[in-house]
């Protein structure tokens, strides 16, 4: 049989095994999705989502740029071996399609040089040696990089690295030994027929030629089984993700998201993640608390293999849901959706509750703006008092949703993966607001704010009172007067990272004083360690936590550490002699100091 | 027995050495911060649930940790798990996890008791 040879039936075997095993759990996860799931995807299977989706499949899965936005030696790293990989594949599939005499298998693609022992003939020949060598050369760069990562991770911009199973090492082994054996193969035949490009051959005339006899099957053998190794291991390992990213990114593309159950989606998502580990670095219960096995990437991985029962379960509690690992994570999976579903409370969760709500009654709140302080805000009544001020200043009409007695969002039963329970909830608040009619929801508390956005399908515009004050502010309604009080803003997680509020808070403290700024703000803001997504942590361990981000914030010296959330509020003021007040104070204070307007505005 | 002069209602009163409390005992291993709890009421005075039914958390847990199971399933769904008891908690207790936990001990289909 014309171009073939014993040593490529691994690779054959390893080849035909990679794509039954993923095909096979691929339709398995795909029957997995549940309804809206499965609609969403006939609906836009085809549409013109799928030109973004390449776009962005192109960007991630080969070039690896987000990750590069992070770190340009990391971003080259991965970059190097995926799209050099890739190159490799389709520059090689091209020349041996050229070059290749006899009937073409597709391992001569592979074992090119092995079976061609021509010398390049002419100059295309010639120019197609040349690149190959060019991008081996770039693939085993980045392998070589991925060894530095190993022994010093800090060069590439990573604290700390995941620490990985047995698996997961086996097959990286095989990875990092496939490129160094094909150069080695291509060296040695090289020295023997003279076919090399300008590296291999440089290589090769180092080998004297009984040597070159001797090694070369051994070499070729030695590529195809790490080749076999690599392939059949895969599906069950990290590497899984070099496949299921472009499957993930597709369905994203599509308009796919996570349910409040595991289904085939997060099951795509589950394999997508590499364990690169850049979850790990920020995450403050690593950063303060040495708490070093709950990380996404851990529990993603224990979800996967479905394996250590009691590991979930205690990985997915301990969680502040501060929203920073989502930040970080550059497959961009949705993490905070996942810890979800892994605290789901299945028969514990019961549904038909909160009956005593239907005894609230609506209020005619026409022509008036709802304002929900949120439980919080009622722990810290100095937030509520200043809004009314500044409702007042600005002759905003309001209505006191849960002024006198305090309803809750749904948010903390949500976190807790009681999904019924706060579906429930969620009902009777969207049915009290919607039956009073108000233009408007206005809430001081993030966590709400946040439920109230992408939870409750309201038929009102909702804003954050950050947002609200600053549309005030701009549009002349509520005059403030610029005094020369320096601030420090602290972003809490859920309006900074939940639902990417940065600038107005911002906007609004520039026009009362100045801002100064801090070393970790915006996307990388500290959590307070009071997030009412853990119920795991003592109260020491949330001091500590505390204590961390208000010595970020405490560090420019302000007169005032500022906040827009009452958790952060009460979390900090316990915390430090600074004075620590809720943007709505400091706001407020700023109204009372000039004259009021009192005119009524429609808003 | 003994006559002191005032009696205890009989609905009040029970055997503490008959009781089941192998929940309670599993209750404070999960919590352990539950064993600081001095039942001052702090959490059912700030309690939301409390501002529109009787749902009294002080009283639950209390009952919870005697063994007396009984009706608790019921009523502890009526908290909206928002968390202001384990705000206002002078002793640091972390009522949410206890809640929680509770729920999860009540549950018919945990058959660990």
């Amino acid at each position: 049989m014309a171009n073939f040879h014993p040593f490529v039936v691994p690779f054959v075997l390893g080849t035909i095994g990679l794509f039954v095993i993923c095909g096979y759990k691929y339709v398995r996860w795909i029957k997995q999705f549940d309804r809206k799931q499965q609609k969403l995807i006939k609906k836009n299977m085809f549409s013109t989502r799928i030109f973004p989706a390449i776009k962005e499949m192109f960007c991630e899965c080969l070039l690896h740029l987000r990750i590069s936005k992070k770190n340009w030696r990391l971003g080259y790293m991965h970059r190097s071996i995926a799209f050099g990989w890739f190159l490799l594949i389709v520059v090689g599939a091209i020349e041996s399609r050229i070059g290749t005499k006899g009937p073409f298998h597709f391992w001569c693609a592979i074992f090119y040089r092995f079976f061609h022992h021509n010398p390049p003939a002419n100059g295309t020949e010639f120019v197609f040696t040349q690149l190959m060598d060019l991008i081996l050369l770039y693939v085993l760069s980045g392998i070589f990089l991925a060894f530095v990562k190993k022994v010093h991770s800090r060069f590439l911009g990573m604290k700390r690295t995941t620490k990985h199973t047995v698996m997961d090492t086996t097959v990286k082994i095989a990875l990092w030994a496939i490129f160094p054996l094909r150069l080695l193969s291509e060296s040695v035949t090289a020295r023997l027929y003279a076919n090399g490009g300008f590296l291999t051959q440089s290589i090769g005339d180092l080998f004297g030629r009984r040597a070159a006899e001797f090694l070369e099957l051994p070499c070729w053998s030695l590529y195809s089984i790490a080749l076999c190794i690599f392939f059949l291991m895969l599906p069950f390992t990290r590497y899984m993700h070099i496949f299921t990213e472009v499957f993930l990114i597709y369905f994203r593309k599509l308009g796919l998201r996570d349910s409040v159950k595991m289904t085939g989606y997060t099951k795509f998502e589950l394999s997508s993640c590499s364990r690169c580990g850049m979850c790990i670095d920020r995450c403050p219960l690593y950063n303060t608390l040495d708490i070093n096995d709950v990380q996404s990437v851990y529990l993603l991985r224990n979800l996967r293999n479905l394996e250590h029962h009691q590991d979930i379960l205690a990985a997915g509690k301990n969680c502040l849901m501060c929203h920073q690992c989502a930040e970080d994570c550059p497959v961009d999976i949705d993490l905070m959706s996942i810890r979800r579903i892994s605290r789901d409370k299945g028969d514990t969760d019961m549904s038909d509750n909160y009956r005593y709500l239907d005894t609230v009654r609506g209020f005619n709140a026409i022509g008036r703006v709802a304002y929900f302080g949120g439980c919080m805000t009622q722990l810290t009544p100095t937030i509520s008092e200043s809004m009314k001020t500044i409702f007042d200043a600005a002759g905003v009409k309001y209505w006191h949703l849960d002024g006198d007695r305090s309803i809750c969002c749904g948010r903390p039963l949500m976190q807790q993966g009681f999904n019924k329970q706060a579906a429930d909830l969620r009902r009777k608040v969207s049915e009290l607001i919607t039956s009073s009619h108000p233009t408007a929801l206005i809430t001081s508390c993030p966590i709400c704010y946040n439920t109230f956005k992408y939870e409750y399908n309201l038929p009102i515009p909702v804003y954050h009172h950050t947002e609200y004050l600053d549309m005030l502010i701009k549009s002349g309604k509520l005059p403030v007067k610029q005094m020369d009080t320096t601030f420090t803003y602290h972003d809490p997680c859920d309006l900074g990272r939940g639902t990417g509020i940065y600038e107005q808070p911002r906007e609004v403290l520039k026009a009362i004083g100045q801002l100064k700024e801090i070393s970790a703000e915006k996307e990388n803001s500290v959590c307070c360690g009071m997030n009412l997504g853990n119920t795991v942590l003592s109260l020491d361990q949330q001091t500590k936590l505390r204590d961390k981000s208000l010595q970020i914030l405490t560090e420019p010296n302000p007169d005032v550490v500022v906040t827009a959330c009452p958790m952060c509020k009460k979390a900090f003021k316990h915390g430090t002699e600074a004075n620590v007040k809720d943007i709505a104070e400091v706001v407020a204070s700023s109204v009372r100091n000039v004259e009021c307007r009192m005119q009524n505005y429609e808003l | 027995m003994n006559n002191f002069g005032f009696t205890i209602k009989k609905t009040r009163s029970f055997n503490l050495s008959q009781a089941d409390l192998r929940k309670a005992e599993a209750l404070l291993r999960e919590v352990p911060s539950y064993r600081k709890c001095i039942g001052c009421g702090g959490c059912t005075a700030t309690c939301s649930a409390r501002q529109f039914t009787d749902f009294d958390i002080r009283k639950v847990h209390n009952t919870f940790r005697r063994g007396q199971y009984d009706k608790l399933a019921d009523e502890l769904r009526k908290c909206m798990l928002c968390g202001k008891c384990t705000l206002v908690c002078p002793r640091g207790v972390n009522l949410r996890s206890l809640i929680i936990n509770m729920r999860q001990l009540l549950t018919p289909s945990n058959e660990t008791f």
